[in-house]
């Protein structure tokens, strides 16, 4: 039975009621006494030198009250990327400077050279029209193979478009190009990785404030990681110290990795509220978020399978070329090494990986982690190639994964690409899975299409992805520049109820509601009497946000920790309010009794002694009940799953439907499964967005052609299925106190090679040997594939 | 600069507009009504839903001049006289219908303007009236499963989890 209440309930959102009624305070809804709005300057070719910025006429305009320029930015630090990667020859990657604002060339469309303040927005946008940029157009480089082959370069000072040449694990190549030599049977299959738009429904929008009495700033921004952000604009980019800049987060419009990043808006929106004495808000309009977010994804790959005849795996081996785009953004060399790398054993005994990424400038908007993060890659290059495997050998696609997952008296288990899967069972997802997809009945339902003029395929995948992100240990041996623990300070109040600070960001995913239920349980008290403060470095203890799947895994682990030392600390109050030792304290239900007698205290009464403490042996307590923990994983969370779906196909059209779509996961223990259930439908629709619909378009002279809804074709609610989501059997993890596992990202790592493998299915079903079709699978793309067949 | 008046949530207002001052600028901006937002400039993702004259309306796409003289809802406006959330509120928090809730009150909008129209709409229905409101958190499917919830029919066969 589903628990009604507590850890495993399915309480309802805290959060909806103001969401529901108009009431809740995203960034661009914040207006302060005396605002001034800020307007970019945004490059319109893709690669070009600035000549000259004339911004006199401008500076005369009604309402200006300063203009920028990259030459005022000039001796601020560069946007840092956060991980560095050295390349297979022990080489550091290539880290040119990310400016604030462009200066000496613009390397992308979208890419900022100035910016205006003025008292209104309408004022500031004519004052950007009236600069006059000179810009000398250079042949933009957009295609990634051409960049790696050409003489031109989008940053001329590293002299080279690759910014690393990474193998994982390069002590392995040998032995894996050898066994992939001998093998008996060997698929191979290149596949592009479709390059994504995060498109997080609230634009980007960053207001600076300046405070000069005590030299102080305020920045209220659209971001995942309020900290980080601090961080990164302290360390790195502006130098203003930590104790002299706060950076909130209010409600944020989703995420999805694009608010992770720090953006150079942010930095100019700071400068500005400085040199004005007066607030500077700059909201992003949607086609500057198309042209200016991180974008996901883009890659293009080789993988290649060798197998026994038999279906038994003995290595993979891919070749990737990762774009980077014009500037390596904060995570950006991370996303497709240690965090795709990593995972290309999958689910599998495979005993060979070899894995080479090479990471490619090109003048497109920087790419970056975008829900899934590097996972959905590697996932989809397996599980594509595996499909096309089992085709070729004349496997069952579900025989085959089953022949070669690892099995449940394995873990820990070390796969061939270096991580330490702690739990799982692989086979008895995939028995959750073939109960709900009713495998004999699809036949029948293949002919009922048929009979209709469609085709009809199943589509059959297994993931394993690595979440949780990350412990600081591992991650900075692998070349991260920061730890990766989050923090949690539980302060009860006098009057019995809690204010639970953390340093994860809720920008959708429920924190407001769970994490009570979590430190309720615990407490034995009403998760009503418990508020959770977020987003607000002044406030929150320093933890590192919400990316990665890793807000209940790391922050929920601290916030675990911290209740833990509330807990003792209270017995101890509670002994000396019972008169007893604080061994024979026993704490349940949110009483203190002493045990072997009937007298008790309640947690309340605990409180409230806490903070007026007459009679009460300081030596020995320190007044108030208020404690913080940071939690730093021993390892991540290894989610899995089975997912399969149903396609229809008009071969007339190319059009592809998603009749039915199964997501059986391991998330280990569950805490509120309303919400996970959520979590895993919204990766399914990004997911199944990018199989089908979605897609980021260059053309040659790297103008983004879809850098709006009108051409970027974000999923509707017509063009998705109800699905069936299980995460009733999960494994707990090994590691973490409550045993879960990270669920915000799977379904976007699943979906993608289950809606491709269904269509090929489909597709084969009518005899047509179309073996694969890459991302988007538009009605033109299938209905080519089905034409060359 | 134009005199509008309206009627917003039941209140009279009356507010000199430049001309070219959309609907949504004027309720967020004039009225400091900030649950109606804007998502998109092309008027494609429906966060800026409101009801003019009963009729669901992209308040991105029409001049604040254009609605003088008409009775304007707002989502700060759906819940009941009592406060408590209204019926389509009501079904968005028990089915999970919303994330980020960036997108929730123009999916409320467009879900009360649905259901006058059709009260009782299949899945289908729902799915294609929802076609000019994008959500990029749920997926749709705890959406469709609250408007559906919302017009009274049973949605427990709809998979929960």
């Amino acid at each position: 039975m589903p628990k009604d209440h507590g850890i495993g309930a399915s309480d309802k959102r805290r959060e909806d009621v103001r969401f529901l009624t108009g009431a809740g305070h995203y960034t661009d809804d914040i207006k302060h006494y005396g605002a001034t709005t800020a307007v970019f300057c945004r490059s319109t070719v893709a690669h070009g030198v600035i000549k000259s910025i004339d911004t006199s006429e401008a500076e005369g305009m009604p309402g200006v009250l300063a203009i920028f320029t990259g030459a005022d930015f000039a001796d601020v630090g560069g946007n840092p990327a956060g991980w560095l990667i050295n390349s297979r020859d022990g080489t550091p990657m290539k880290e040119p400077k990310r400016p604030v604002l462009a200066h000496g060339k613009v390397r992308h469309v979208g890419d900022a050279y100035a910016a205006v303040i003025a008292e209104t927005e309408l004022q500031a946008r004519n004052a950007a029209e009236a600069i006059v940029a000179e810009i000398e157009e250079l042949p933009a480089i957009v295609d990634m193979a051409a960049a790696l082959a050409g003489d031109a370069f989008v940053h001329d000072e590293i002299e080279t478009n690759q910014c690393f040449d990474w193998g994982w694990i390069e002590d392995n190549r040998a032995a894996t190009d050898a066994a992939i030599k001998a093998a008996p049977h060997v698929t191979t299959l290149e596949l592009v990785n479709n390059r994504l738009v995060p498109n997080a429904m609230e634009p980007r929008c960053s207001i600076g404030n300046y405070d000069a009495g005590n030299d102080s700033y305020v920045l209220q921004t659209t971001s995942q990681n309020p900290h980080l952000t601090r961080l990164l604009i302290s360390a790195f980019v502006m130098g203003i110290p930590e104790n002299k800049l706060t950076v909130i987060a209010p409600d944020v419009g989703g995420g999805f990795g694009s608010k992770i990043y720090h953006y150079g808006e942010e930095a100019l929106v700071l400068a500005a509220a400085r040199k004005i004495g007066r607030p500077v808000k700059w909201t992003a309009d949607r086609t500057e978020a198309f042209l200016t977010d991180a974008h996901g994804r883009d890659h293009v790959t080789k993988i290649e399978l060798a197998c026994e005849k038999d279906g038994t795996f003995i290595a993979f081996r891919t070749e990737t070329m990762a774009n980077v785009g014009a500037y390596l953004s904060n995570f950006s060399t991370a996303t497709p090494t240690f965090l795709h790398g990593t995972l290309m054993a999958g689910n599998y005994t495979v005993p060979n990986v070899y894995v080479n990424v090479k990471a490619v400038f090109t003048n497109t908007a920087p790419v970056d982690a975008y829900r899934g993060a590097g996972r959905p890659e590697a996932t989809y290059s397996i599980e594509r190639v595996i499909d096309k495997a089992a085709r070729e050998l004349g496997i069952d696609p579900i025989e085959i994964r089953r022949k070669n997952f690892v099995k449940p008296d394995q873990y820990p288990f070390v796969s061939a690409a270096g991580l330490e899967y702690d739990s799982g069972n692989y086979d008895a997802l995939m028995d959750t899975l073939e109960k709900h997809i009713d495998r004999k009945g699809f036949e029948a339902r293949r002919k009922e299409s048929e009979a209709k003029g469609m085709l009809r395929g199943l589509g059959l995948n297994a993931y394993i992805e690595a979440c949780g992100i990350a412990p600081s240990n591992l991650v900075g041996v692998l070349g991260s520049r920061v730890g990766l623990y989050d923090a949690a300070t539980v302060r009860v109040n006098a009057t019995g109820n809690l204010s639970v600070m953390v340093g994860a960001h809720s920008h959708g995913q429920g924190h407001e509601t769970v994490f009570p239920q979590i430190v309720g349980e615990m407490l034995g008290i009403d998760p009503q009497s418990i508020d959770i403060v977020h987003g607000d470095t002044s406030k929150i203890p320093f933890g590192m946000g919400t990316y990665g799947s890793r807000s209940l895994a790391v922050c929920g682990s601290a916030m675990v920790r911290a209740t833990e030392k509330i807990i003792a600390k209270a017995k101890k109050i509670a002994a000396h309010m019972l008169e007893a030792s604080a061994d024979d304290v026993d704490f349940k239900d949110g009483q203190f009794t002493v045990k072997g007698t009937d007298k008790s205290v309640s947690f309340g009464e605990v409180a409230l002694k806490a903070y007026i403490p007459h009679n009460f042996p300081l030596e020995d307590i320190e007044p108030g009940l208020e404690e913080t923990a940071f939690y730093d994983p021993a390892n991540f969370t290894y989610p899995s799953g089975a997912y399969a779906c149903e396609v229809e196909v008009d071969p007339d059209t190319g059009k592809v439907r998603v009749d039915r779509f199964v997501a059986v996961d391991d998330f280990g223990n569950i805490m509120n499964p309303m919400i996970v259930t959520g979590q895993v439908h919204g990766g399914l629709g990004q997911g199944i967005g990018q199989a089908l619909l979605e897609g980021a378009r260059y053309d040659d002279d790297g103008q983004l052609l879809s850098a709006s809804y009108m051409d970027y074709t974000m999923p509707r609610a017509d063009d998705l299925p109800f699905y069936t989501v299980d995460h009733a059997n999960g494994t707990p993890c090994t590691h973490n106190p409550l045993g879960v596992k990270g669920c915000g990202e799977a379904g976007a790592i699943g979906s993608p090679p289950t809606i491709v493998n269904a269509v090929v299915d489909a597709l084969q079903s009518a005899g047509k040997n179309v073996t694969h079709i890459d991302m988007p699978l538009t009605p033109l793309r299938v209905w080519d594939a089905m034409q060359n067949a | 600069m134009a005199s509008v008046t309206m009627k917003v949530n039941g209140k009279s207002v009356s507010k000199d507009v430049e001309g070219r001052t959309l609907l949504v600028d004027f309720l967020r901006n004039d009225l400091r009504l900030t649950g109606t937002h804007v998502g998109c400039d092309t008027s494609q993702c429906g966060a800026c839903v409101v009801h003019v004259n009963g009729q669901a309306v992209k308040a991105c796409a029409i001049f604040a001049i254009e609605v003088d003289g008409a009775e304007v809802a707002t989502i700060e406006g759906q819940a009941n006289a009592d406060g408590s959330l209204n019926v389509i509120q009501q079904a968005f928090q028990d089915h999970h219908g919303l994330q980020c809730g960036f997108c929730t009150p123009g999916m409320v909008m467009s879900a009360a303007a649905l259901l006058k129209e059709n009260p009782k709409p299949s899945e289908a229905e729902v799915r294609s009236y929802l076609e000019g409101n994008i959500c990029r958190c749920t997926g749709y499917h705890n959406i469709v499963k609250a408007i559906m919830a919302a017009s009274g029919q049973d949605v427990a066969a709809i998979a929960a989890e």
